[in-house]
């Protein structure tokens, strides 16, 4: 098991590395113009060089999609825990999740000027979505025997849905929020691109509009590792808390 | 001979009335299902369990035993008639309810030591000390209850690292880790080895003996029945009712040497024949 994981990890790696410099090869041997397709190389060095510049922006753009994330994981939660709730919704819920995000932006601009908040707002509408569906499915799907354990001994409908309902959800839960943060993500800097000057959506709008290409892909650059640094930070929760689910043998119990 | 107390086994006659109830059931029906796919799973049962009872039901695959416990436990309504347990309608709610399900569920997020201490986790009054007792007395309880039933060291395991047998000797610890005043045991010992059921038939008479629950075995061992209970109700094939209701009464401690003696054998022959005669009748019914 162990070497398969550890040749698996290795491979990945080798991939990304590969991907790299085949992309700074392919660059190099066309001549490619920079303002059309930046070397990975020119890309990292704008990104370390102007690192300062960038970091309020990285703040900013990490705050609005956590904050907009956090509240969406809330809102979605709460619909998709009670059952009422989640088929009164439904029907809305699916009607609002198919309207392009783009196009709500300038409506939240309209109402709150524009920021920080259509940036939160955006990310929130985005993320939500999964995390209802899948924590609704989650508790629909729990095996009733489960329940019955518990019914048996008097339980209320709350100890219930606490010790076995949502125990149950967790890795429905995990799964939608590893989808939900990287909407998170689309929707904060989409919201940034069109109506904000702070943000890396912002950084990217303004440095392709001076042509500062390699700029405008450091800007890609750090969303792309943002989305995979919070993708592992919920695998590592992940694991611990659903472990179980997939029966890993050195799962600890406490 | 229905619902006659049989005198065969008992020197004593029963007095009737003179404990309270624990369990009823008058002409208690359930139905599973509407219209067409109906399955009446029980027809009109009557069933009257003293407080302090020992009953083992035994009847043909099928035939509505583990719809019986489901009743008493309230996971299920009658169709029609009524039941009333500890003076109630809801059994947990009147009273501490121990049930081992027939098919030992598990929460598979949990440990064994964590699933066997979840009725203190729900149920009064340890409820309310549970957070402060799980580390300490409560795991010793636990683990005490699962070195009785020879799952020594396996606490901190996970439901699927545990054989079939294990699990169900475990489902067993969980139905008694609240001291529960009534045991709802639904073919606890099933899947376990002869040797193995025949110990835990010893703790289990023990227990009773000491605390004296109120208890509703459910099982397809006569032996078993005959080991362990005051009572063996004998049930009809599908839907069921009681067809007999006859006393146990042999001498307390039982041994696993008295299930070979004659009288014994001669109850388990007469329990076969009632079963036997509700599987053909049923056939002929069917056929
Ligand atoms: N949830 C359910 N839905 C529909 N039918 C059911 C349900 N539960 C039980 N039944 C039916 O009710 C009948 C009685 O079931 P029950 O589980 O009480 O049998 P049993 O006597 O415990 O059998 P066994 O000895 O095999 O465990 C069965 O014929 C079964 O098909
Ligand atoms: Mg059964």
């Amino acid at each position: 098991m162990f070497g398969i994981d550890v040749r698996q990890k290795a491979w990945s790696a080798g991939l990304i590395v590969l991907f790299f410099v085949a992309w700074e090869l392919f660059c190099l041997m066309t001549g490619m113009s920079d303002l059309v397709l930046p070397r990975p190389s020119q890309v990292f060095l704008t990104l370390f060089q102007r690192f300062p510049v960038l970091w309020p922006h990285i703040v900013q753009t990490l705050a609005t999609t956590m904050f907009g994330f956090v509240l969406g994981v809330a809102l979605g939660a709460i619909i998709g825990v009670s059952k009422t709730a989640y088929d009164t919704c439904y029907p809305l819920l699916i009607g609002f999740s198919s309207i392009p995000k783009v196009a709500v932006v300038p409506i939240f601009v309209l109402w709150f000027g524009s920021g920080t908040v259509p940036a939160v707002l955006t990310a929130l509408s985005i993320c939500f979505f999964p995390i209802v569906v899948n924590i609704a499915t989650g508790l629909a799907t729990t095996e009733p025997e489960l329940e019955d354990v518990l019914k048996a001994l008097g339980a209320s409908k709350l100890d219930i849905l606490w010790n076995v309902g949502l125990p149950r959800t967790m890795p429905f839960f995990f799964a939608s929020l590893k989808v939900a943060i990287s909407y998170a993500f689309v929707g904060a800097v989409l919201s940034e691109t069109v109506a904000s000057n702070r943000g890396i959506g912002n950084v990217m709008m303004t440095a392709s509009s001076n042509f500062n290409v390699p700029l405008v892909f450091a800007g890609l650059f750090v969303l792309a590792g943002l989305g995979v640094a919070l993708y592992v930070v919920f695998s590592l929760i992940e694991g611990r808390v659903t472990g179980w689910a997939t029966r890993k043998n050195d799962v600890i119990a406490t | 001979m229905r619902m006659q107390p049989n005198a065969q086994f008992d020197g004593q006659p029963v007095p009737e009335g003179a404990t309270a109830t624990a369990i009823e059931l008058s002409e208690a029906s359930v139905t599973f299902g509407r219209g067409d796919r109906a399955v009446p799973a029980l027809s009109k049962t009557t069933l009257k369990i003293a407080d302090g009872e020992f009953v083992a039901l035994v009847g043909p695959s099928g035939c509505g035993k583990s719809t019986i416990l489901r009743l008493v436990s309230g996971l299920v309504q009658p169709t029609s008639g009524v039941v009333i347990v500890g003076g109630r309608e809801v059994a947990a709610r009147a009273m501490r309810v121990g049930m081992a399900f027939q098919n030992p569920t598990m929460l598979p997020w949990m440990t064994i030591e964590r699933n066997i201490m979840l009725p203190l986790k729900i149920v009064e009054p340890f409820r309310s000390n549970f957070r402060k007792l799980r580390k300490t007395e409560f795991r010793d309880k636990a683990n005490a209850l699962l070195e009785q039933v020879g799952l020594n060291g396996f606490g901190n395991r996970y439901p699927w690292q545990l054989s079939g047998g294990m699990l169900q000797r475990a489902n067993l610890c969980r139905a008694l880790i609240h001291e529960p005043r009534m045991l709802l045991l639904d073919e606890p010992f099933g899947a376990l080895d002869q040797f193995t059921r025949e110990e835990l038939w010893a703790i289990l008479q023990n227990l009773w003996m000491t605390h004296k629950p109120t208890v509703l075995l459910v099982t397809h061992d006569l032996r078993e029945a005959g080991f362990l209970a005051s009572r063996i109700c004998v049930m009809s094939a599908r839907p069921g009712r009681i067809l007999d209701d006859s006393r146990v009464g042999f001498a307390r401690p039982r041994t696993v040497a008295m299930t070979f003696e004659p009288e014994f054998v001669a109850l388990n022959q007469k329990l076969r024949t009632f079963i036997e005669d509700a599987r053909s009748a049923a056939e002929q019914e069917a056929g």
